[in-house]
């Protein structure tokens, strides 16, 4: 028996992880060296929860799907043209900054305060994805704000895999230390789901699907409500590039006999 | 003036069922180090908050930390859960009414630290790697998956501060009896039942958070090699092999996991667990070795925290030899493995 769920998918963009990121301080705090101008891509984990969110969506006829992202305009709709090829979805976006360095609870009150507003949405039906941390300020901290902002206390982070069971309820496998996986069932929605990679590999491209998102996103776009974000007190009292150039020697004439011992006296060395 | 409050929670047992009431994790250790450390500095008071089974056995190498303990306890906390976990942390802040909640960062404490903040109106920020040596509170972490190190504070209380796991010394008190203070939690009805771990069977288990040596299997161990063909079956048995005989953690590159989703060779015992950087993980050993693997930076990224780095590759101009590793051998990581291998049999024996 299926259920239809109403999936909202919390994704934020990232500068692209193969770009030079360089710290710079502007007026507003700390940022990236041309943060406006580098390539940004759909936050990686929150990509794994977006390709599982389609899946279910796909498996449970009635369903719906949400992707909320917060980010500039400009740069929303650059990833937007790449990502709304792989699912389909309805974008929900704020025009807001980019970037790590913005407090995370000003941001899980913008992003709780829009899903509650969203036209159609049965909180009852409700399971809320996310990546468990951003590839920028890496906290972990947003979606489980989000959750907590719309009284949900069911809360799954390092989401590997979730099986919707006949009921309803689903079990669900969260990463935990020493590689391994926490093992719970949950009586069902309300949930909240920080995924880690998941078991997806990325959707292929698929131009129909594309088109028939951008209908949807363009005017979405076009109409996405302006956020700002408190610091909530937070000062940052410096920021900088680590300084862990090493001196590398690098070994070119050695044979394989003698690197292996090499290696071995280097694996016994206190 | 500040308090310090130290959140706590009690190991997990090695039985990959449920909390037995054993003493406390060693992240839980480290963050006590740190809780004594900041209270001395800020001349602020210490309590440490506690949930397990059993707090007076969780608690019974606790009494010489000079803090006040509190702890919330019972079967109801055998097992992490966000909700009965975030009811005991907030049961436990709120009798303590701290200024700066330290809690390590463990997966327990990192699924409901921002929920329990928010709660108390307060302020979370995790990752934490140090907290600095002035007379002010002042957090240091990365951003952009530790690429960029930054010094935070926050004027605002409560502030919450969850600290990696290995950035302090673990506590070490002598056992003797506590005197701890329960604190009563009011449980929401529950919807969540948790039914144990779920982990690769004893021998198969790659990933070891304790290990001394990393080694980093890249996806050149899956490509064609000289003879033109592909030798993932040898590439598997070198690598569990060199795990057997030095005690190492394994850790992969992005590519060498998502090779299995495309139909490729792949090494079986990997998963996505075992994935280090950008998109992985970014564990803590003293050594780190890696073999087939570019070494550009979004895999670096996830050896920031890896001590002596050692790396073997064909390709001379690979991104280890640019001031990301010690030692480059450039040379084939079979030929190189395989007498490894033997060196470390023949040295066992």
């Amino acid at each position: 028996m299926a259920f239809a769920l109403h999936i909202v998918v919390c994704a934020g963009i990232v500068s692209d992880p193969l770009q030079t990121l360089e710290p710079a301080t502007g007026p507003n705090g700390p940022g990236l060296k041309n943060e406006m101008v580098l390539p940004a891509v759909l936050d990686p984990w929150a990509a794994s929860a977006l390709y599982e969110a389609a899946q279910l969506t796909a498996k449970n006829p009635g369903s719906k799907l949400w992707l909320v992202s917060l980010g500039p305009k400009a740069k929303l709709q650059q990833v937007m043209m790449t990502v709304a090829q792989k699912v389909a979805f309805e974008l929900v976006p704020i025009d807001g900054p980019i970037g790590g360095f913005s407090d995370a609870h000003s941001t899980a009150a913008v992003l709780a305060e829009t899903i509650a507003a969203l036209p159609g949405l049965d909180r009852g039906k409700l399971l809320l994805f996310g990546g468990w941390e951003s590839a920028a300020r890496g906290a972990g901290v947003t979606l489980q704000l989000v959750g907590e902002r719309l009284g949900i206390s069911d809360q799954f982070q390092g989401v590997d895999q979730i099986d919707l069971r006949d009921d309803g309820s689903f079990e669900v496998l969260e990463r935990v230390e020493g590689g391994k996986h926490q093992v719970s069932v949950c009586a069902g929605a309300p949930a909240v789901l920080g995924w880690a990679t998941g078991n997806l590999a990325e959707p292929r491209n698929n131009p129909q699907v594309g088109m028939s998102n951008m209908r949807t996103i363009m005017p979405a776009l076009q109409k996405a409500k302006a956020a700002k974000l408190e610091a909530n007190g937070l000062r940052y009292l410096s920021v900088g590039l680590p300084k862990q150039q090493r001196t590398t020697r690098v070994v070119k004439d050695l044979a394989p006999d003698e690197i292996a011992a090499e290696l071995v006296e280097w694996i016994g060395a206190e | 003036m500040e308090s310090v409050l130290v959140l706590t929670h009690a190991a997990l047992s090695d039985d990959n069922s449920a909390e037995s009431g054993s003493p406390l994790a060693r992240a839980s250790l480290e963050a006590v180090t740190a809780g004594m450390e900041l209270a001395a500095r800020l001349s602020a008071s210490l309590t440490i908050g506690i949930l397990a089974v059993d707090a007076a056995m969780a608690a019974k190498t606790l009494p010489t930390a000079g803090a006040r303990l509190l702890a919330v306890c019972g079967e109801a906390f055998a097992q992490p859960r966000y909700a009965t976990d975030a009811a005991a942390l907030e049961a436990l802040c709120r009798a303590a009414n701290p200024t700066i909640v330290l809690a390590p960062g463990s997966s327990r404490f990192t699924r409901v630290a921002a929920g329990v903040a928010h709660r108390l109106g307060g302020f979370v920020d995790t990752h934490i790697t140090s907290l600095g040596d002035s007379d002010a509170v002042e957090a240091s972490r990365w951003f952009y998956r530790q690429r960029v190190e930054a010094v935070v504070s926050r004027d605002v209380r409560p502030w919450f501060l969850l600290l990696d796991a290995g950035t302090h010394k673990a506590f070490a008190g002598e056992a003797g009896a506590a005197q701890v203070e329960q604190v009563a939690v009011e449980l929401p009805a529950l919807r969540t039942t948790v039914s144990g771990l779920r982990a690769p069977a004893k021998d198969a288990q790659t990933i070891r958070p304790d290990a001394k040596l990393l080694l980093v299997a890249g996806a050149g161990w899956t490509k064609k090699q000289a003879d033109g063909q592909v030798h993932a079956a040898e590439a598997g048995e070198l690598i569990l092999g060199f795990l057997c005989l030095a005690g190492a953690s394994l850790g992969s590159s992005k590519s060498l996991v998502d090779q299995g989703g495309e139909g490729n060779s792949v090494l079986p015992f990997l998963t996505h667990l075992n994935q280090i950087g950008q998109t992985g993980a970014t564990p803590r050993h003293a050594k780190g070795l890696s073999t087939c693997c570019h070494g550009e930076e979004p895999h670096v990224v996830g050896w920031r925290f890896i001590g002596d780095r050692r790396a073997i590759s064909l390709d001379p101009n690979c991104g280890w030899t640019r001031g990301k590793a010690d030692v480059v051998y450039v040379a084939d990581a079979f030929a190189v493995m395989s007498k490894v291998n033997a060196l470390l049999e023949t040295n066992k024996v």
